[in-house]
């Protein structure tokens, strides 16, 4: 009996505490990428031609996120019916847009950003369930321009 | 020493070609951030620990790789690509490796420096 209330407290507190945390977490994201918006950032492997490149520098950005008891809960459940599991996929888009994020923020300055590549893995998959973390890895080619007056970034847009 | 993701660097002149180079490294963090990652998990989130283990293999790994490239001559590593991959629960393992290769200044150049031949290695 003891057992069953503590795991319900566990579950109480995932879902509280793991809930605000993640909204928190969007908030701060929604507001770093608005800071990046005019920050062109591409996948292609070559930069348009039209200007100067005086710069190259790789770019890189990582983080290590893992989702609570709750959402853990909640996926076991609905791996039995199968279907998308959301508590799952709001992990991964939090991962990805961080590491995204951390990306533009090792080289803030720069004015075109190509080639990026994104890296998922698992640092602890220790056989049973015991940690459902995901890590992401981004990186990236960053290039600054010869002529910079018509660029600036990170522009700071508050609201 | 210009290290890019990308097959060539803008405003950069191919000259040569020293073939692959890589740098792998494995590291694990101590059991006290090993048991605050497993607090952690409950309420979910970042987990630091692991964040700053994966950055310092991840330094490592593109330092041997550069080493490396240092010492057959290149001055930048193009085409740099990363792996991960887990070998035990809470250690990390991260590869790097890209093509080392000789730059100078001038246009960038649509078509590559032939590759070292086969009885150069």
């Amino acid at each position: 009996m003891l057992q069953l209330y503590f795991g319900l407290a566990l579950l109480l507190l995932g879902l509280t505490v793991g809930t605000l945390l993640e909204r928190l977490h969007y908030r701060s994201i929604r507001k770093r990428e608005h800071a990046f918006i005019t920050l062109p950032t591409t996948s292609l492997k070559h930069a348009p031609d039209t200007e100067q490149v005086v710069r190259t520098e790789l770019a890189i950005g990582s983080v290590v996120i893992s989702v609570d008891y709750f959402k853990r809960f909640a996926a076991s459940m609905k791996k039995m019916f199968g279907g998308e599991i959301r508590s799952y996929s709001s992990l991964l888009d939090r991962a990805r847009r961080e590491s995204m994020l951390r990306m533009k923020e090792a080289c803030a300055d720069c004015d075109l950003i190509i080639n990026v590549r994104v890296e998922t893995s698992t640092i602890s998959n220790g056989g049973d369930s015991s940690i459902g973390s995901v890590e992401v890895m981004t990186y990236a080619t960053a290039l600054w321009y010869g002529n910079r007056s018509q660029h600036s970034h990170p522009v700071d847009l508050e609201e | 020493m210009i290290i890019t993701n990308t097959e060539t660097v803008p405003g950069k002149r191919l000259t040569e070609h020293y073939g692959l180079v890589q740098g792998s490294t494995i590291r694990a963090k101590h059991l006290g951030r090993d048991l605050m990652a497993g607090m952690k998990n409950l309420v979910g989130g970042e987990l630091k620990g692991y964040t700053e283990l994966l950055q310092e293999s991840r330094d490592e790994a593109l330092r041997r790789m550069v080493k490396q490239a240092e010492e057959l001559g290149a001055n930048a590593v193009v085409n740099v690509r990363f792996s991960t991959s887990s070998v035990a629960a809470g250690a990390a393992e991260i590869l790097c490796y890209g093509t080392a290769v000789r730059l100078e200044e001038g246009a960038e150049s649509s078509t590559p420096p032939p590759l070292p031949k086969h009885e150069e290695y």
